[in-house]
C-alpha cells in the first residue's frame, strides 16, 4: 500500500514537472539595466499587449553559460541577446537554431551587418573616446585616438578596457593606421608589436576598467581625463546624471548585438513571432528615445526623431570613419593576445 | 561558530542518543544491543544522506567533470574520428601517409555539413597560431556546392594552404587527437612540448608568475587580516556586552553587503579625488594625491576588508573559550603582563589563528572581481584567467588545467601549513 502510494505520488510529480516544462512561457533574455528597461517599454510591453505571453530575464554574457544550458537539455531560455563573438562561436558549435529570415521580414529588411546564419541584429553600438566637456574646453577638444595618446596636450590618466581586445585597434589607429587597414596590420606579428609599443608610450598613465559602468564614473570623479567607453553609457550619464560628457565619433569601433533562438527551444513559433515583432521599423524607431543605440531595420532609421539622430552610432556622420570590431580576428587570437597583454602589463 | 562549540555540541548529541540496554537474559541483551546499534547507524546514514547526495550531484560531480577536462581531450577526436584513428596509427615522423590526408578531408567535409567543424578548428587554434582559419578555410572549400572529392587529398590540402604541409601542423593534430592529453597541463605550467616530444620552458608563459602573484597577494592579505583581526577579536571578547555587540555588528556588516557594493565603496574612498586623498591633502600631509587604487595597495586594502570577518570570527570563538584564570595564575606567579600574554594567552588562541589564517588564505586565492575592479592590469589573479578561459574564449581545457594547478598548489600549501601548525600544538580541526 505504502509503496503504491509512493509510486503514484512519484508519477504525479513527474507528470506535473513535465507539464510545467512544456507549458513554460516564451523566455527572452537580455542584458539587464537601463537597456532592458528600454526594451521593456518599446518591445516587451507592446508584445504582451498584443496578446502574447512572455517573460524576460537578464544575463551577463559568456558563451560558456549558453553551452552549459543547451548541452544540459532543458535550457529554460528561448530567445537570448548575444554579443557578436558569442553569436559566431555559439553558431559554429550548434547552440542556436538556424534563423529562417522569411519569418521575420526577409534578409533585405535589415542592414547587411545584422544578418547572420544564426541571429538577427538588435542594436548597433560604438566603442568611442569619451571625455568631460566641463574639463576640456571645446577649442581644445580631442579629435582622434592620437589625442588619447598625447599626454603633453592632455595630461592626466586615461582608461582602457582590461584586456587586449579593442585596445590594440585603438593603439594602431593612434599610431597612424587607417581604420580600414587596422586588422590587416594586426594580423602580422609586426603589427601586434607596433600596437603594444604604442600602448607602452602611455603605460604609466593608463588604468583599466572591467565593467561598462566604470568609465563614466571615472570621468565624473575626475579620475581620468579620457577613456574608451560605450557610447550608450555616455549618453545615459548626460541624460540621467546631467553630465556634460563628449564623444569622439571619429575612428569609433562599432559592434552589433544579436537575437538568437537557443537550439531545442520548445517555444520556437513564439520566438519567431517575437523576433518578427521586434524587427518592425515602427517599434525599433522608438528604442533610441530611451537609449542611444542604433537599430537594424533599414526602414527604422528614417523614422527616428532627427534631433536624436546625432547621438546614434548609425547616424551617417558618426559611422563615416568607424570600423567594425572584427569577430573573426578575436576568435582566433583572443587567447594568445590576452596572454601577451598580461605579459606586457607585468613588465615595467 | 567555533570548532570548540561544534565539537561540544557533537559530543552532547552522542551522549543524549546513547541507548540504554533493556534488562533481560544475556543473549537477548547482546542481540538487542546489536540491533539498536544497527538502527542507530541507519538513522545516522539516513540523516546525512540528503546532504551527501546533494553535495555529490551539485558539487563533487561537476567539479570532477571540470577537472577531468584538463586531461581528457575529445574535442578533435569527437568531431574527426577517422583522422584521430589515422593519427593513432601514424608514428609521428615527418608527414603522415596519404591515407591520413584523405581521412582528414572526409572528416572536414562531414563535420562541416554537420555544423561541428568549428569545435575541431578551435581545438587546433590552441597549439597552432592561425589554426582556426586554416581549418575553417578548408571547410569552406570542401563545403562548396561544386566541390568534388579529389583523388589526391594531399595535393588538395597543400593547394589550399602550404601550412598543411608542415610537420608542426600534423604533430599538433596528432597530439590533439585524444583521448588523453598533456597539452593543457603543460600550458598551465608554462611548459612546451615540441614535435619530437622534448619538454622545455615556454618563452611566453605567464601562468607560473601569475600563480606566484596569486599566492603572494593572498599571503599579504592573510597577514594583514591577522594583524588587524587579532586585536579586534581580543577587544570583542574582553569588553562589556554593549561594546562587544556593537563591534560584532561592525564585523558582520560586510557579510550582509554584496561584494560588488563593498568594492564600489572602496573605489569611492580610494580614488585620486576620493575621500582619503582629499582628507590627507586638506590636512597638508600630502600635496599630490597618493595612488591608492589601480595597484596592489588598493587590492590588498579592499580584500583585507572583505575577508576580515573570516579571521575575526574563529579567533573570537576560541578566545571566548579561554579561561581568564590561566593568565591571572601566570601573573600571580610573577610573570610580566606581556610575558603572561605571550606565553599563556597566545598559545591558547593558536587553534583560532590556524582556522582564521586557513579560511582567509583559501578564500583570497579564489578572488577575481575585487582585483579586476580596484587593481591594475598586473594585479589579476589566477581565477581571473580561469573565468576568462571559461566564459570568454571557451577554452575549457586550459581553464580546467589552471584550476588543477591552483587546487594542487593550494592543497600542498595547506598540508605543509597543517603540519607546521600541528607540530606547534595548534590547529584543531
Amino acid at each position: 500500500m505504502k509503496t503504491r502510494l509512493t509510486l503514484l505520488l512519484g508519477a504525479a510529480l513527474a507528470l506535473g514537472l513535465a507539464g510545467a516544462a512544456q507549458a513554460r512561457d516564451l523566455t527572452v533574455v537580455s542584458w539587464g539595466g537601463a537597456y532592458q528597461q528600454a526594451q521593456n517599454k518599446v518591445y516587451f510591453t507592446p508584445f504582451k499587449a498584443a496578446g502574447n505571453k512572455m517573460i524576460d530575464e537578464s544575463w551577463d554574457g559568456g558563451v560558456g553559460i549558453l553551452r552549459a544550458k543547451v548541452q544540459g537539455g532543458n535550457a529554460g531560455w528561448d530567445v537570448v541577446q548575444v554579443e557578436s563573438d558569442e553569436l559566431q562561436l555559439g553558431c559554429e558549435e550548434g547552440l542556436y537554431e538556424t534563423l529562417d529570415f522569411t519569418k521575420i521580414g526577409g534578409k533585405d529588411a535589415y542592414i547587411p551587418d545584422a544578418v547572420h546564419k544564426c541571429g538577427v541584429g538588435a542594436i548597433v553600438y560604438d566603442f568611442v573616446l569619451g571625455y568631460d566637456k566641463d574639463k576640456i574646453p571645446a577649442a581644445n577638444a580631442p579629435k582622434s585616438w592620437a589625442d588619447f595618446f598625447d599626454t603633453t596636450k592632455y595630461p592626466g590618466k586615461r582608461a582602457l578596457r582590461l584586456g587586449a581586445k579593442t585596445n590594440l585597434e585603438i593603439a594602431l589607429m593612434a599610431d597612424g593606421v587607417a581604420p580600414a587597414d587596422v586588422y590587416k596590420v594586426l594580423k602580422t606579428p609586426a603589427g601586434v608589436d607596433r600596437a603594444f609599443k604604442k600602448l607602452s608610450t602611455i603605460k604609466k598613465d593608463l588604468v583599466f576598467w572591467k565593467s561598462g559602468a566604470q568609465p563614466p564614473q571615472f570621468l565624473a570623479s575626475g579620475e581620468v581625463v579620457m577613456t574608451s567607453v560605450y557610447n550608450g553609457r555616455v549618453d545615459a550619464a548626460n541624460h540621467d546624471d546631467k553630465r556634460n560628457f563628449g564623444i569622439v565619433w571619429n575612428q569609433a569601433l562599432y559592434t552589433i548585438d544579436s537575437w538568437v533562438i537557443l537550439k531545442g527551444s520548445p517555444n520556437k513559433d513564439e520566438a519567431y513571432k517575437f523576433l518578427n515583432f521586434v524587427g518592425k521599423p515602427d517599434y525599433q524607431a522608438k528604442l533610441p528615445e530611451y537609449i542611444a543605440y542604433g537599430v537594424t531595420n533599414k526602414a527604422a532609421t528614417p523614422l527616428i526623431d532627427p534631433k536624436r539622430l546625432p547621438d546614434l552610432p548609425t547616424a551617417p556622420d558618426n559611422i563615416k570613419n568607424a570600423i567594425s570590431l572584427s569577430t573573426a580576428f578575436w576568435l582566433e587570437n583572443n587567447d594568445r593576445l590576452t596572454e601577451r597583454f598580461n605579459k606586457w602589463a607585468a613588465q615595467n | 561558530m567555533g570548532g570548540a562549540e561544534l565539537s561540544a555540541a557533537a559530543s552532547g548529541a552522542g551522549a543524549g542518543g546513547a541507548v540504554v540496554p533493556p534488562a533481560g537474559p544475556g543473549r537477548n541483551l547482546v542481540r538487542d544491543h546489536a540491533r539498536a546499534e544497527r538502527r542507530r547507524r541507519l538513522q545516522a546514514i539516513g540523516l546525512v544522506a540528503p546532504l551527501f547526495l546533494f553535495l555529490l550531484f551539485s558539487f563533487v560531480g561537476p567539479i570532477a567533470d571540470m577537472l577531468r577536462r584538463s586531461v581528457y581531450d575529445m574535442d578533435l577526436a569527437g568531431v574527426w574520428p577517422r583522422t584521430a584513428a589515422a593519427m593513432h596509427a601514424w608514428d609521428g615522423n615527418g608527414l603522415p601517409p596519404d591515407s591520413a590526408f584523405a581521412a582528414l578531408g572526409a572528416d572536414i567535409r562531414a563535420s562541416a555539413e554537420a555544423g561541428r567543424v568549428a569545435v575541431a578548428a578551435q581545438r587546433l587554434n590552441y597549439p597552432i597560431s592561425g589554426g582556426r582559419s586554416l581549418v575553417m578555410n578548408m571547410a569552406r572549400r570542401v563545403e562548396a556546392d561544386d566541390f568534388k572529392p579529389p583523388a589526391d587529398w594531399r595535393a588538395a590540402f597543400l593547394d589550399a594552404d602550404p601550412a598543411w604541409g608542415s610537420a608542426e601542423t600534423w604533430s599538433a593534430i596528432r597530439r590533439a587527437s585524444g583521448p588523453v592529453t598533456d597539452y593543457f597541463l603543460l600550458n598551465a605550467l608554462d611548459l612546451h612540448k615540441d614535435a619530437a616530444g622534448h619538454i622545455s620552458r615556454a618563452p611566453d608563459g605567464i601562468f607560473l608568475s601569475i600563480l606566484w602573484r596569486t599566492f603572494s597577494i593572498s599571503g599579504v592579505v592573510t597577514l594583514f587580516a591577522l594583524l588587524l583581526g587579532y586585536p579586534l577579536a581580543y577587544v570583542m571578547t574582553h569588553s562589556s556586552g554593549r561594546v562587544a555587540a556593537v563591534l560584532t555588528l561592525f564585523v558582520l556588516l560586510p557579510f550582509w553587503t554584496s561584494l560588488l557594493v563593498r568594492t564600489a565603496a572602496w573605489i569611492v574612498l580610494l580614488q585620486d579625488q576620493g575621500i582619503i586623498n582629499k582628507a590627507l591633502m586638506a590636512i597638508g600631509l600630502i600635496d599630490h594625491p597618493v595612488r591608492l587604487m589601480f595597484n596592489r595597495v588598493g587590492v590588498v586594502i579592499a580584500m583585507v576588508h572583505v575577508l576580515l570577518p573570516f579571521m575575526v570570527l574563529p579567533l573570537a570563538a576560541v578566545m571566548r573559550g579561554i579561561r581568564p584564570e590561566t593568565v591571572r595564575a601566570a601573573r600571580s606567579l610573577g610573570a610580566h603582563p606581556w610575558t603572561a600574554f605571550r606565553r599563556i594567552y597566545v598559545p591558547q588562541t593558536m587553534p583560532g589563528v590556524g582556522a582564521g589564517v586557513l579560511l582567509v588564505f583559501i578564500s583570497a586565492i579564489g578572488y577575481y572581481i575585487t582585483p579586476a575592479l580596484v587593481g591594475g592590469a598586473d594585479d589579476q589573479m589566477l581565477s581571473y584567467f580561469i573565468a576568462f578561459y571559461t566564459n570568454e574564449t571557451v577554452n575549457w581545457g586550459l581553464a580546467a588545467a589552471l584550476a588543477v594547478v591552483l587546487l594542487a598548489a593550494t592543497a600542498v600549501l595547506a598540508a605543509i601549513y597543517a603540519r607546521v601548525v600541528a607540530s606547534r600544538g595548534g590547529l584543531v580541526t
